[in-house]
């Protein structure tokens, strides 16, 4: 099966480059160190006897600090896929590849199921970081660290599934925007500026919030069922969210249109 | 069809760029058994032609094909047809050797393969180091080694020559005979005629997207210079022009273009008009190259170019 070489030889790109682990290991220090800071602060609150304060409902801290690993480390199998992408035409590579293989559609298509494969490895890294920091912090604070609770789980397979379809998301933008330091200026000031406006802009009004739901950013959140943004924001305003299933689909969505229009406005071009 | 498709077949090719017509209507044929120069000058539409045979790019109107199929309807493109294009299509951090094995595990073709081309283009002694430190000579060597991975009939190699130093050029000059000699389809494209003069058989020119040349290089040196002079400098002049040759007046004698030395020397002999110098010039065959290639503003390059093409092959 051709599909499954172009496949292996992709993933034999992204192995035998240097990017993919130092990525990584930023990923897991990050996330790790957040999860930790997180376990510390809201592990160490005693809220039960806060007189006065409104009742912050901490029974689920456990999800919020473990869903750190794609809540803010996403961008990492995003700008991984972005990078695998565009350096195929930074550094020419497009034309043994396709002197390879010349289905381009196979290739982008191998490409894809790839990234997709390194994504979900990349959310079982991350979850490394925000599980094994996060518990031994809760557990040193007294608190629970849920291993027993089936959401704990349920929520470690989510996680592992939004990274897969965020790497996927990023080669879809790497052959959109084969420019790779446009792709990259991209990713980042989306990731870390734009969406996080627009989401806390589209949480005031109902009407936004529910355009606000299909923003990337928020569709993965509700795919995880956890977040830092949805669970300690405002508590006073309805939360609109998609449902989880909805969530995955909405990033698959993002994924498949930005690659298919990458594909006939990008990738069938003449490679000079 | 793996039978025939060692033949390049270029049929009515062309390609625009927006305004710009990089290619206009080429024609040629490349046969098996012999390296065949793809000349020209910078920007004469080399690349643009050699990426349309390559399926790279997509051809405005015509053919480019190997046997009468498409680069992109072969069954294993890298089995049949080899191709070294420009010495930077590698990523700076990969090594060679995984360079080379991810596109044997694109197309499985046997992973074997990797270490007897390195070995082939002499670069398994840094088979292991990253392309990033490589100097343009390895780069090309590496090139190379893609090419042949697949142990293809077909040889298709961009300006391979450029960049390597005297020992790699004497290299591959030999590398390429050997690989002809196998029975193997081998085109060569350079924008310098001198490069590959030592190593070609047949050349096929364009200039601005046409072509100009298809023959032998013999047959180009046809369209070179010979000086003769004579005792009876007006005899000569006639009786030349009588046989219908070009022939240009200087102060040291006659340049006459287009013939060569032997039957300049029999018309000579006709008239009866004894000679005092017949030269073929030394730089005969570049200046002829020259000749064709260079924007010449008088007459279109094609048009007396093309009539020797029948007399020289």
């Amino acid at each position: 099966m051709s599909i499954v070489r172009a496949t292996i030889a992709e993933l034999a790109k992204v192995f035998t480059v240097r990017l993919w682990w130092i990525l990584a290991i930023v990923m897991v220090l990050y996330v790790g160190a957040l999860a930790g800071i997180l376990a510390g602060v809201f592990g160490g609150l005693d809220l039960s006897g806060a007189a006065g304060a409104p009742p912050i409902d901490l029974s689920g801290l456990h999800l919020i600090i473990y869903s750190t690993a794609s809540a803010i480390g996403y961008v990492f199998p995003v700008l991984l896929g972005a990078l695998s992408a565009t350096s195929e035409s930074r550094h020419q590579t497009l034309t043994p590849t396709f002197l390879a293989n010349p289905r381009r559609a196979q290739v982008l298509a191998a490409k894809g199921v790839a990234m997709a494969l390194i994504g979900a490895l990349f959310g079982v890294i991350a979850l490394v970081g925000s599980v094994g920091v996060g518990a031994i912090v809760l557990s040193a604070v007294g608190k629970d660290a849920g291993f027993g609770d089936s959401d704990t789980w349920v929520l470690v397979g989510r996680v592992v599934l939004a990274m897969a379809l965020w790497a996927v998301i990023g080669v879809a933008l790497g052959t959109l925007v084969p420019n790779q330091v446009a792709a990259l200026v991209i990713v980042l000031a989306f990731t870390q500026f734009v969406e996080p406006i627009l989401r806390s802009v589209s949480a005031i009004w109902e009407w936004t919030a529910r355009v606000g739901q299909f923003l990337p950013g928020s569709a993965s959140d509700a795919l995880v069922g956890s977040s830092v943004f949805t669970s300690l924001g405002a508590t006073t305003a309805e939360v609109v969210e998609l449902e989880w299933w909805q969530g995955g689909l909405v990033l698959f969505g993002i994924a498949a249109v930005v690659g298919v229009v990458g594909y006939f406005a990008v990738w069938k071009r003449d490679v000079t | 069809m793996a039978a025939t498709a060692t033949t390049i077949d270029v049929s009515h090719l062309s390609k625009t760029f927006g305004a710009v017509e990089a290619v206009s209507d080429l024609s040629f044929v490349v046969e098996p058994g012999s390296v065949t120069g793809f000349l020209g000058p910078n920007g004469a539409g080399k690349t643009t032609t050699l990426r349309m045979l390559l399926g790279l790019v997509t051809p405005t109107s015509g053919s480019a094909t190997f046997g009468g199929v498409g680069y992109r309807d072969l069954d294993n493109p890298l089995a049949t047809v080899g191709t070294a294009l420009e010495a930077s299509s590698f990523h700076p951090g990969r090594t060679a050797r995984n360079h080379l094995g991810i596109y044997t595990t694109a197309t499985g073709i046997s992973r074997d393969r990797v270490e007897k081309v390195l070995k082939q283009v002499g670069m398994d002694a840094y088979a292991d180091r990253r392309v990033g430190g490589y100097s343009l000579g390895m780069r090309q060597r590496l090139g190379l080694a893609f090419a042949l991975l697949g142990d293809p009939r077909v040889l298709v190699l961009d300006e391979p020559i450029n960049g390597l130093d005297p020992e790699g050029i004497r290299w591959i000059r030999g590398f390429l005979r050997e690989l002809a000699d196998e029975g193997r389809t081998v085109l060569v494209s350079s924008h310098l005629l001198s490069e590959v003069q030592q190593s070609v058989d047949r050349a096929i020119i364009i200039t601005r997207g046409k072509l100009v040349y298809d023959g032998t290089l013999t047959g180009l040196e046809f369209t070179a210079r010979v000086a003769v002079d004579a005792p009876d400098r007006a005899a000569l002049h006639a009786a030349l022009l009588a046989e219908g040759a070009r022939v240009d007046v200087t102060e040291g004698g006659l340049i006459v273009k287009e013939l060569d030395a032997t039957t300049i020397g029999a018309i000579a002999h006709r008239a009866g008009v004894p000679l005092s110098l017949l030269a073929e010039q030394q730089e005969g065959l570049e200046a002829a190259f020259l000749e064709l290639t260079s924007p010449a503003p008088e007459a279109k390059p094609g048009a007396h170019a093309a009539p020797t093409e029948g007399s020289a092959s």
